[in-house]
């Protein structure tokens, strides 16, 4: 599994490599347009000290953590919701009768490198709050812990998206509220959203866990809405229960794919 | 003519293709002239062209003297076009709104820490945000929306630019139908859904919507000039995702689409709130909420619209240039 | 080689059920050539498609090299050739030989077999020329056989070919033939092929099925179709009276 993806990625790598200068324009150019979000919060604390109870590097940490998991999600798997273009141009039929998943195959089509700036990009934000911050030393093996949890979260959603669009070919889009929504939705702290978003956003759809929850934990703080503190550890555990209803989904929609054209 | 033609401001085409200056260009009539100076000086012309764009077929004998009919039909057929994709535009609508609610909360947080900030009350700030996601389809902030790059690759604008009438106001009829498709469909659910949650302002009387009608209007026009410009690019360059990522940044952020422009500070402030870009969201933003005044307002976008459609006329005809004359 | 029992394939069109293949049944042994007839919308793709695990069949059995296609989709693909006439399986940025690499190493091709192969197939396809052009540069002739030879670098047994001809000039089409015949015959690999063409049936196939309204209309060998209208001489004829007839009893 592995293996292939690895190759399949790195054809793809190679040939988005061959145009040397576009390539390195479209790495500058996506990582200056993933930094756009940073430069809000910036502005955003040019008039303020705090937000919602959250200074300056704290949003910072929480933007980061999650957004280290969100490009590496949108870098690595995040190809797979261009699904149905590849129904409705038929190049999914092809991707059948290989003996690959498609799942991988989808992943991997076009995989460019370039997305590797935006990583770099969060993670430098992250490296910043981290020095930034007098944390305690004792709780940051949370960090690696709640980047995988986000990594796990967000390719869910992403197959979840994918398996989607089988039924809803003609309206591929709608996927993107959820999509990259999560990922607005989580750079900054669940305290400036409705009581009744956040109950959504961690029991329903659990998106608490990719950094609100064990970003908690490293911060060393209470939850506003006044969780309990076992929740902050419940990230792997919500992670896995994503995990699983997209893959169904996914095989699901594998099994009811009508292909098209005569 | 072909004089003429020479003596004039050597275009980016010229630049990268020199030519013989005198060379004879044969004169067909069916064939749009490609000089400024010729034609009727209407009214009606002067209102429709803006600076008489040169493109303009005046020795066309079949569409001299007016024009209007056959705009006018590409604008519906703009919208028709678009209401083809009914399902595609109302996904966009409700991603916007989604963005909206999530963009909102934020705000609303800033504007509990600092009330008033920047002129805006709390109900001026979401307002704000519903309105410039409102924006993002009709104003087509993140970019595209024409056909020109798509026919520049498969080398079909040839065919487009033998056609007596203006490559730029053919494609600013379609997307004038275009934009007002979006208006509707993916314009009004947003700030539906931002009154329902959290209430919103409205312009207040006939004068307060006049006002932001045609402010809206000026800033689809600037922000129509700005995409075609970076459409025509695609002409000079093997790959065009630069420039249009490149646009991408400058317009998601300098357009007042991600963060209103009076929160950003200083010097730097004032310049991003006078570039074409905060003409394009900003400024309509602010004459919808009633926090700028629209008579100077229209004039700060109206100023940007003549200079970036001026810049794009003579990038059509440098491209009539390079695609036509040369046969390149 | 190829077994389908009573399989049948129905679409849900606005709240109405479409049978595009209901209730076919037939049999191909190892190392038959077959060609499969019928009128646009008649089933034969979605018949392609369900052999090689793109579509899931609505009921019915469908065996190929003794597997399920659904189920067994990625294990079947290393014993199936596919080729689609009007889309590629190719990719379409990357050269001919990248994409050919590419295919080595998905089917786990050993090197020195891939070499041999693809050497071959060079050879007898002549894919010399165009083997460095990216997919999208290529001439539809030119693709078609580069689409044949990556539908065979794994060696598979079956080789089910979509309408294999279409749009192609006299000289392209006559390669192909003389290709697929030599494959079948030399290297014994079971052929199934869906054409409009009746050149391709008359000159490749030794057995010709007719389907028709996603049902089986006729089975059997070429001069059994031609026997089914003695007054007729030629095969367009035949097929056209089949077609035609097909229609009206089905109303």
């Amino acid at each position: 599994m592995v293996s292939t993806y690895i190759l399949l990625a790195w054809t793809w790598a190679r040939a988005a490599m061959a145009y040397r200068a576009s390539f390195a324009l479209m790495a500058v150019l996506g990582t200056v347009l993933a930094a756009t979000d940073v430069a809000v919060i910036l502005v955003i604390f040019a008039n303020t000290t705090s937000l919602a109870g959250f200074s300056h590097d704290e949003v910072l940490f929480l933007y980061g953590a999650s957004n280290v998991a969100f490009c590496f999600c949108d870098m690595f798997v995040g190809n797979v919701d261009r699904i149905s273009r590849h129904i409705k141009a038929g190049t999914f039929d092809a991707m059948l009768i290989r003996p690959v998943s498609p799942w991988i195959q989808l992943a991997t089509d076009n995989f460019s490198p370039t997305r590797a700036g935006r990583i770099a990009q969060a993670a430098a934000v992250l490296a910043y709050a981290l020095a930034a911050l007098d944390l305690d030393a004792r709780r940051l093996w949370m960090v690696p812990v709640m980047i995988v949890t986000g990594v796990v979260i967000f390719a869910s959603l992403w197959t979840l998206a994918a398996s989607v669009q089988f039924v809803l070919t003609d309206a591929p889009e709608v996927v993107n509220a959820f999509t990259y929504g999560s990922g607005q939705l989580t750079q900054y702290p669940f305290s400036v959203y409705a009581r009744d978003l956040v109950r959504g956003v961690t029991y329903a759809l659990p998106l608490a866990f990719v950094n609100w929850q064990p970003g908690l934990y490293v911060l060393g703080r209470d939850d506003p809405f006044g969780t309990p503190s076992f929740m902050r550890f419940l990230g792997p555990v919500a992670a896995v229960g994503l995990a699983l209803p997209a893959w169904l989904a996914w095989r699901r929609g594998i099994r009811h794919y009508r292909s098209t054209g005569s | 003519m072909s004089t003429r033609r020479s003596q004039g401001p050597p275009g980016p085409a010229a630049a990268l293709n020199p030519l013989p200056a005198a060379r004879p260009r044969a004169h067909n009539p069916a064939l749009p002239s490609a000089d400024p100076r010729a034609g009727p000086r209407t009214a009606r012309h002067r209102a429709i062209t803006l600076r008489r764009c040169e493109t303009i077929p005046f020795h066309a004998p079949f569409h001299a003297p007016f024009h209007a009919p056959l705009y006018a039909r590409l604008v519906r057929y703009g919208f028709r076009k678009h209401a083809t994709y009914v399902w595609g535009a109302l996904a966009g609508a409700f991603t916007n709104s989604v963005f909206g609610v999530l963009r909102a909360y934020v705000l609303i947080a800033l504007w509990e820490a600092r009330p008033g900030l920047a002129g805006y009350d709390v109900t001026h700030a979401v307002t704000y945000c519903f309105v410039t996601q409102a924006f993002i389809g009709p104003m087509q902030l993140f970019g595209g929306g024409l056909d020109v790059p798509e026919r520049i690759r498969t080398g079909d604008i040839a065919l487009d630019l033998v056609r007596p009438a203006s490559l730029q106001l053919w494609s600013m009829a379609e997307d004038l139908g275009r934009a007002g498709y979006l208006f509707l469909v993916r314009g009004i659910p947003p700030v539906l859904l931002g009154a329902a949650l959290f209430g919103v302002v409205r312009p207040s009387g006939f004068a307060g919507w006049a006002g932001f009608a045609a402010c809206f209007l000026a800033g689809w026009a600037v922000g129509f000039a700005w995409r075609y410009l970076v459409a025509l690019s695609v002409c000079w360059l093997v790959d065009d995702r630069g420039v249009q990522v490149g646009s991408l940044v400058l317009t998601t952020l300098l357009s007042g689409m991600m963060i209103p422009l009076p929160l950003v500070p200083g010097p730097l402030g004032e310049l991003v709130r006078a570039l074409p870009w905060a003409a394009m969201a900003q400024a309509p933003a602010d004459v919808y909420l009633g926090t700028a005044p629209p008579l100077e307002t229209l004039a700060f976008q109206a100023s940007w619209a003549v200079a970036l459609l001026a810049l794009g006329a003579l990038g059509t005809r440098a491209i009539r240039h390079k695609v036509v004359i040369q046969g390149g | 080689m190829i077994e389908l029992d009573r399989a049948g394939r129905s679409f849900k069109v606005r709240r109405e059920v479409v049978h595009a293949v209901r209730d076919l049944s037939f049999t191909i042994a190892a190392g038959e050539f077959v060609g499969c007839l019928g009128p646009n919308g008649a089933g034969k793709s979605t018949t392609i498609k369900m052999l090689c695990g793109i579509l899931t069949p609505t009921s019915g059995r469908v065996r190929v090299a003794g597997l399920d296609p659904s189920r067994r989709r990625t294990t079947l693909a290393r014993r199936i050739g596919v080729v689609f006439g009007q889309r590629t399986t190719l990719w379409w940025d990357l050269p001919l030989r990248d994409s050919f690499e590419l295919i080595r190493l998905l089917y786990n091709v050993d090197r020195v077999a891939y070499r041999s192969r693809l050497d071959e197939l060079t050879e007898t396809l002549g894919l010399g020329d165009f083997a460095a052009k990216p997919v999208r540069q290529l001439s539809l002739g030119q693709r078609m056989r580069g689409d044949l030879a990556a539908a065979l670098l794994h060696a598979p047994d079956v080789l089910v070919l979509d309408e294999p001809t279409i749009g192609l000039d006299v000289v392209s089409k006559a390669g192909i033939r003389d290709f697929l015949r030599r494959l079948n015959s030399e290297q014994g690999t079971t052929v199934l092929l869906t054409t409009h063409d009746l050149g391709d049936i008359e000159r490749l196939c030794r057995r010709v099925m007719l389907i028709d309204h996603g049902r089986l209309a006729f089975d059997g060998t070429l001069d059994d179709l031609m026997a089914t209208a003695p007054g007729r001489s030629t095969i367009e004829e035949v097929v056209t009276r089949l077609y035609t007839t097909g229609r009206e009893t089905a109303r």
